[in-house]
């Protein structure tokens, strides 16, 4: 099957008036705070540090990476929920990271998000009509009966029963209330969802129902979605591309079948070799690369690349200077590297920021593959 | 010699709304240097069976019986369970950020577990095995200093101080990022090897399972659904949940279709429906399973897979075979009460239910075709 999508997708540059959002050199570091009532600043986590991507038309773009990696900023950033610290965030051609909270307004109803946690992201003493509804009075564009009528419509449309529009959030399942968070966000009929953890916090028997419905809605409503999770198999399956983050950087991007067959950063290739797979035939043929300690603090990155003091494949250059993103030059490639204008994370190329990524049928025997060295 | 062998354990608690019945009448044994994988969701009852073992459920009601070594651990008094606990059974709970005290010492905590049974361990080894740095200086380090695998490193060192006979691991990994998980596994894996200690593995995530499970058993409300050697729950499952649960994973199989879920949602312990108490979810629902509860009963000829399902035996895995069966049993049983029980369940997710017949056949096929395009 991917050799037939590479045909199908062999191509080119995403035109411009495919692109909903493209995000450029977005950085946000937040100051961290020391000292009693004088507070000064003593550093800066640098949570996000020069990302640009493009998230096209009724497509998804996966976020993949581990904790403190600075997806969910990312996320907020292109929400516009928090502003940026440099670089630019646009929405279908407007520039939202230029304009005040009031001009800001109308464009909120263009893109919604869905949180992880459906327990705490509803307000447990309002009714989940009221919830649901809330983004009509906001933005005053339905009242009284003509909102009710509309918030039921939404909570069918999600598989949640109309009558319990006057039911609270704890007489639901984890599953329907993430029913009822993805029926707020769909109130407006947004262009773009951006869904952060959506399922994490549920069963996988749930899990699968939401990311059907979420399946469903992008077909009927053509919605374009930023899909964030930690979840390897989750993301191959929702995702049109993919970009891998790492320590507020995206160390690779491709479209999904291709990062997930052929991945070159060599951070990828242990993030796959370490997710579980739900098949032990699979886990004993496979040679697991287990990366040496933890993901460094964001407050102080290690220079180079960051990936560099836990990279099997690390060498002195790798210290010292920060590999760009540049498209996949390896043997083979060219099948679905597109030009250099497209060479950005989203977009069709597979790009990777690494000085010695990983050539296909590599192995990345290691110090950090032998067993009993852990360190 | 069996481990651990726990008979008819049955656990509820007494609460406002009515008795919940978290626990019923689960049998399974451990043998030394297995690890037992234990998977379920939310409310299937694994958590509460594993702490009534070690005396962690004050106020459950409790029958049955769990003899480990040779005593019956239910029957112990306090003082008894605390010989036990640490010493020769030890627990890592999920978070470990709320298992460890943050106002004392790495260290101190440690050494607590070894104070406390009047052992001359050394709790710079102990940290040292699991894989801690430099442990002279980090035992003298707060929990908060310490990053989310490293707490989970000195958790595992606190359980194995003592070199405990069996170790009930509750989700471990859970709260840890795909690499680090793959860590704390492979030092699970290297540790249970290297003192030959049993391992109770308890854990939602079917992918942990197969990395380290010897025997499975998958609970739903309270029971143990089915129960068998790894490669059969991933190759032949038989019960219809076990098959609900491995075909609701996205894998790289299915990529970009649609996913198979199982409808609705587990039932609440209070309230438990009649019959199989899967039967309101399950796509194989016919009239005896409305009204009769099966229980794990052998569905292979080596009788070590078991299953609680009254699909016949040789209706055990994925195959169009077995699959073919499955349908010619629902065809032949079920009668109009299960066909509205099945048809409200599937409803929901907007497909049909799996029925008798080439009709649903050629119903499924066309669905992949339209989400593939």
């Amino acid at each position: 099957m991917a050799t037939g999508e590479r045909n199908t997708t062999r191509a080119d540059t995403v035109p411009d008036d495919q692109v909903l959002v493209r995000v450029e050199n977005v950085v946000k570091h937040f100051p961290v705070k020391a000292g009693g009532f004088v507070k000064h600043t003593v550093g800066q986590v640098h949570a996000v540090d020069d990302v640009s991507l493009i998230i096209e038309r009724g497509k998804t773009l996966g976020l993949v990476g581990e904790t403190g990696s600075g997806k969910s900023t990312l996320a907020r950033c292109v929400a516009g929920l928090i502003p940026v610290t440099s670089g630019k965030v646009t929405l279908s051609g407007t520039e939202i990271t230029k304009l005040s909270r009031r001009a800001m307004r109308p464009l909120r109803r263009e893109v919604q998000m869905i949180f992880q946690d459906p327990y705490s992201s509803l307000n447990p003493r309002r009714r989940v009509g009221a919830i649901i509804g809330d983004p009509f009075s906001i933005h005053k564009t339905a009242t009284g009966n003509e909102r009710k009528r509309q918030v039921q419509e939404l909570m069918e449309r999600v598989g949640l029963n109309p009558e319990h529009f006057n039911r609270f959030p704890s007489e639901f399942s984890g599953g329907q209330r993430q029913r009822i968070g993805v029926a707020r966000a769909l109130a407006l009929r947004p262009k773009l969802i951006i869904a952060d953890e959506p399922v994490s916090a549920l069963d996988v028997s749930i899990q699968a129902q939401i990311l059907n419905l979420l399946g469903d809605l992008q077909s009927e409503f053509g919605l374009t979605y930023l899909f964030i999770a930690h979840d390897l198999e989750v993301v191959r399956h929702v995702s049109d591309k993919v970009a891998v983050m790492y320590l507020g950087r995206v160390g690779e991007a491709a479209p999904a079948e291709e990062l997930y067959d052929r991945p070159r950063h060599p951070y990828t290739v242990a993030l796959l070799s370490a997710a579980p797979a739900a098949d032990p035939d699979s886990v004993l043929a496979r040679q697991r690369i287990i990366l040496t300690g933890d993901v460094p603090s964001p407050i102080d990155p290690p220079a180079g690349c960051r990936f560099h003091p836990r990279c099997p494949k690390a060498q002195e250059i790798c210290g010292r200077v920060e590999p760009p993103l540049v498209p996949d030059n390896a043997p083979g490639a060219d099948d679905v590297t597109g030009p250099a204008a497209d060479a950005v994370p989203g977009g069709w190329a597979h790009v990777t920021a690494c000085h010695f990524p990983v050539v296909p049928g590599e192995e990345l025997a290691s110090a950090g593959t032998a067993k009993g060295e852990l360190v | 010699m069996t481990l651990l062998e726990v008979k008819d354990l049955n656990v509820s608690f007494p609460s406002a709304d009515g008795v919940v019945r978290a626990v019923r009448g689960v049998s399974f044994d451990v043998e030394p240097g297995q690890t037992l994988g234990v998977v379920g969701e939310s409310g299937s009852g694994k958590t509460v069976l594993t702490q009534t073992l070690l005396g962690l459920t004050p106020g459950a009601e409790v029958s049955g019986t769990a003899e480990f070594e040779g005593i019956d651990l239910l029957s112990l008094s306090d003082d008894e369970m605390r010989h036990v606990r640490g010493e020769r059974i030890s627990v890592i709970f999920q978070d470990p950020l709320t298992s460890l005290h943050p106002l004392y010492k790495i260290g101190w905590q440690v050494g607590e577990m070894i104070r406390a049974h009047d052992k001359s361990v050394s709790k710079k080894d102990v940290l040292k095995m699991v894989g801690i740095p430099k442990p002279e200086s980090r035992v003298n380090d707060y929990p908060h200093q310490f990053s989310g695998g490293m707490r989970q490193r000195a958790m595992i060192a606190m359980a194995l101080a003592l070199e405990p006979k069996l170790i009930i691991a509750d989700e471990p990994t859970t709260a840890l990022d795909a690499t680090v998980q793959a860590q704390i596994l492979d030092l699970l894996l290297r540790l249970q090897q290297d003192l030959g200690t049993a391992l109770i593995m308890i854990t939602h995530d079917l992918g942990v399972i197969a990395d380290i499970a010897d025997e499975v058993m998958v609970m739903y409300a309270g029971r143990a659904a089915e129960k068998a050697p790894k490669r059969d729950i991933f190759y032949a499952a038989h019960h219809p949940y076990t098959k609900g649960l491995l075909e609701s994973i996205p894998s790289s199989k299915a990529a970009g279709g649609r996913l198979k879920p199982i409808p609705g949602s587990p039932p609440s312990l209070i309230n438990l429906p009649s019959g199989c108490k899967f039967h309101p979810r399950c796509g194989y629902v016919f009239d005896k399973c409305l009204t009769d509860e099966p229980v794990l009963h052998p569905v292979a000829e080596s009788g070590l897979h078991t299953s609680a399902c009254w699909l016949p035996a040789n209706a055990a895995g994925m195959s169009a075979e077995a699959e073919k069966l499955r349908e010619q049993v629902v065809a032949a049983e079920r009668g109009q009460e299960a066909a509205e029980v099945a048809a409200s369940a599937f409803a929901q997710l907007g497909v049909s239910a799996p029925d008798a017949g080439g009709e649903s056949a050629t119903e499924t096929t066309s669905d992949n075709e339209g989400s593939v395009a």
